[in-house]
């Protein structure tokens, strides 16, 4: 059998293929979370549990009404997106213009009554959703075995951020969403309705959240606490990617998730605190991240 | 309105305003003082003890996140380093006298809280949140794998000991006492920082830091012993946890601790004195009450309303308001 560094090559490969996994969940919660903050400044701490609902959502439709895995890839995020365009509406409106680690606290504490309602209606020790039947089983590629739904997921999470990344630095609407970023009222004086503006991108960044969470629902655990842990991981990605740019936020996901994996090859009781410390060294190094522009 | 009106009356007044202030603090102060010498007979003295241990927290929390606008998402990590450091050692190497545990669980915090600062002073605002929180899961971590701290059962039967090798703080009245001298030590520690010349750049820094900075003041140094004051004091307060509870735990070190001693800062009032300890006794009130009852399971979900309002409604916090009220109506 072929070895690298005194690992299998299969071994290698198998870490390797779940660490661009996870770093696929991780560029999509962190590509919504940099669009949340690139218009409203607001760094959105209900994410994590808004990447929950997006799993829990898939799953109890499915329990409750039967609904398959494709219509639920729409409606869960779509349902996810209008709930945090409520809370938009009702709760951050109001505290707009006040420092933003207002909004910080806001959506912590948003996050702390899903998650505990959540905890006390399902418990967490997590439910199952069955892989819907044209997934099971994956192809041999000689030197290892890839399940059809990993190569779903990869493939799902890229078009939806290279789409992401295109609408925002290529569309008009785009143009208006970072032209909000740079001067609302200017935008406002433009006829441009910006608080519409900011209600959608909110909710636009919750449903790239709730996405991932119905992506996850049939490989993970869904458990209501399912999405406060990774999302300190995200944190740590966003600290090293840097805020400034969309497509650094892919880029890093993606990277960090294969670190995490090699890394759980080679040494696995680091395996959860690599990006933590590659995030120590990246801000030891280059404190505005790897491709953040802002001081 | 045209007579002229000599300076050093204007200042006359002024200084007069500030005595009868301080007057009235004094007093204020005098009778919690009081009110605290007594509690331990009307009141369970253990659960007295967790209320100031975590006053403390709050306190510390506040000198970072209230006075120099520095909201940190990881003091956590702090707490329960100096919780573990205690814990550890006085249950390993009998006969060290418990003072000597204690600082050197604050003395363990103290330097984690160098290393936090130096890190994440490099980034500000919300990124500085984002970085300490994540440092603090990286200690988190550091924790649940360790031998010593027993991982997810905790560490459990530390000996309270001796004070001094003197005072048995198995008394649960020897031990009220203590823990009550030490918060009432540190929390004249902030107000004198407060108030001093340091204190004061460090408001200049939260209020507008550019300006600071073009005033030629080395704003990351302030910033970094901010940090690590507030650091100290936090792992002061583990410690004496540990202590208290004869219990150190990962719940300690998880970033709900984090969130919580935010929570308490910023009901009681943050940057004010007296708000943080007014925060911790509540939300520790609230959940005890909670616990008791029915709703022992919804902790959480309330804890986060009550986050939810106070940010909507209730920003400057219970003694923040009350001190808009006189100012409005006693002026």
């Amino acid at each position: 059998m072929t070895m690298i560094f005194g690992v299998p090559l299969a071994v290698l490969s198998g870490q390797l293929l779940i660490g661009i996994i996870n770093g696929a969940f991780y560029a999509l919660l962190s590509l919504g979370l940099a669009v949340i903050f690139g218009l409203l400044k607001i760094i959105n701490f209900a994410h994590g549990a808004m990447y929950m609902l997006g799993a829990l959502v898939t799953v109890v439709l499915f329990d409750l009404m039967g609904v398959n895995y494709w219509v639920a890839l729409f409606l869960a995020p779509l349902l996810v997106g209008a709930f945090g365009v409520l809370i938009e509406y009702f709760l951050l409106r109001r505290i707009a213009g006040q420092d933003h680690i207002y909004s910080l606290l806001l959506t912590f504490g948003v996050a702390l009554i899903i998650q505990g309602v959540l905890t006390n209606i399902y418990g967490v020790s997590g439910l199952r959703y069955a892989m819907p039947d044209m997934f099971k089983g994956g192809i041999n590629l000689g030197f290892m075995f890839l399940p059809y739904y990993r190569a779903w997921v990869i493939v799902v999470a890229m078009l939806v951020c290279f789409g992401t990344w295109f609408i925002i630095e290529k569309t008009k609407l785009g143009s208006y969403l970072r032209a909000g970023t740079e001067d609302s009222q200017l935008m406002q004086g433009f006829g441009i309705n910006v608080p519409l503006l900011v209600s959608l991108t909110y909710g636009f960044g919750v449903m790239l959240s709730a996405l991932a969470g119905v992506l996850a629902a049939p490989i993970y655990s869904v458990t209501p606490v399912m999405g406060s842990n990774i999302l300190i991981v995200v944190f740590a990605v966003v600290v090293i990617g840097g805020m400034g740019s969309i497509g650094g936020a892919i880029i890093t996901g993606i990277l960090m998730g294969v670190v995490e994996g090699l890394t759980k090859t080679f040494y696995p009781p680091a395996s959860s605190a690599v990006i933590f410390l590659v995030m120590v060294m990246v801000l030891m190094i280059r404190p505005t991240g790897l491709f953040g522009k802002e001081a | 309105m045209n007579q002229p009106v000599n300076p050093a009356d204007i200042h006359k007044v002024i200084i007069e305003q500030q005595k009868a202030r301080n007057r009235k603090k004094m007093m204020v102060n005098g009778v919690l003082f009081l009110l605290l010498l007594a509690a331990p007979f009307m009141m369970y003295p253990v659960f007295l003890m967790k209320i100031l241990c975590f006053a403390l927290f709050a306190v510390a929390f506040n000198l970072l996140f209230g006075f120099a606008g520095l909201l940190s998402f990881g003091h956590a990590a702090f707490l329960a380093a100096g919780g573990y450091t205690t814990g550890y050692l006085l249950s390993n190497f009998a006969g060290l006298s418990t003072e000597l545990g204690i600082l050197a669980g604050t003395a363990t915090a103290t330097v984690l809280g160098l290393a936090f600062a130096l890190l994440s002073i490099r980034r500000q605002g919300i990124y500085f949140a984002m970085v300490t929180l994540a440092l603090a899961q990286l200690v988190f971590f550091f924790f649940v794998q360790a031998e010593f701290t027993g991982g997810e059962d905790g560490m459990h039967g530390i000996p309270r000991g001796h004070l001094l090798g003197l005072i048995n703080l198995e008394d649960n009245l020897n031990m009220y006492y203590f823990v009550l001298a030490v918060f009432i030590g540190c929390y004249l520690l902030v107000q004198r920082i407060v108030s001093s010349p340091y204190g004061q750049v460090l408001k200049a820094i939260k209020q507008n830091e550019p300006r600071a900075v073009s005033l030629g003041y080395n704003v990351d140094r302030y910033k970094v012993l901010a940090f690590v004051i507030s650091s100290a004091l936090a792992g002061l307060a583990g410690s004496m946890k540990s202590v208290v509870f004869q219990l150190a735990s990962l719940n300690d070190a998880h970033w709900h601790m984090s969130g919580e001693v935010i929570l308490m800062t910023l009901l009681g009032g943050m940057g004010t004195l007296l708000g943080p300890v007014i925060g911790a006794t509540f939300v520790v009130n609230v959940e005890y009450q909670l616990s008791q009852g029915p709703l022992r399971d919804w902790v959480d979900p309330i804890l986060g309303g009550i986050f939810v309002l106070t940010v909507l409604a209730f920003r400057s916090g219970v003694v923040g308001e009350i001190q808009k009220l006189v100012d409005r109506n006693f002026k």
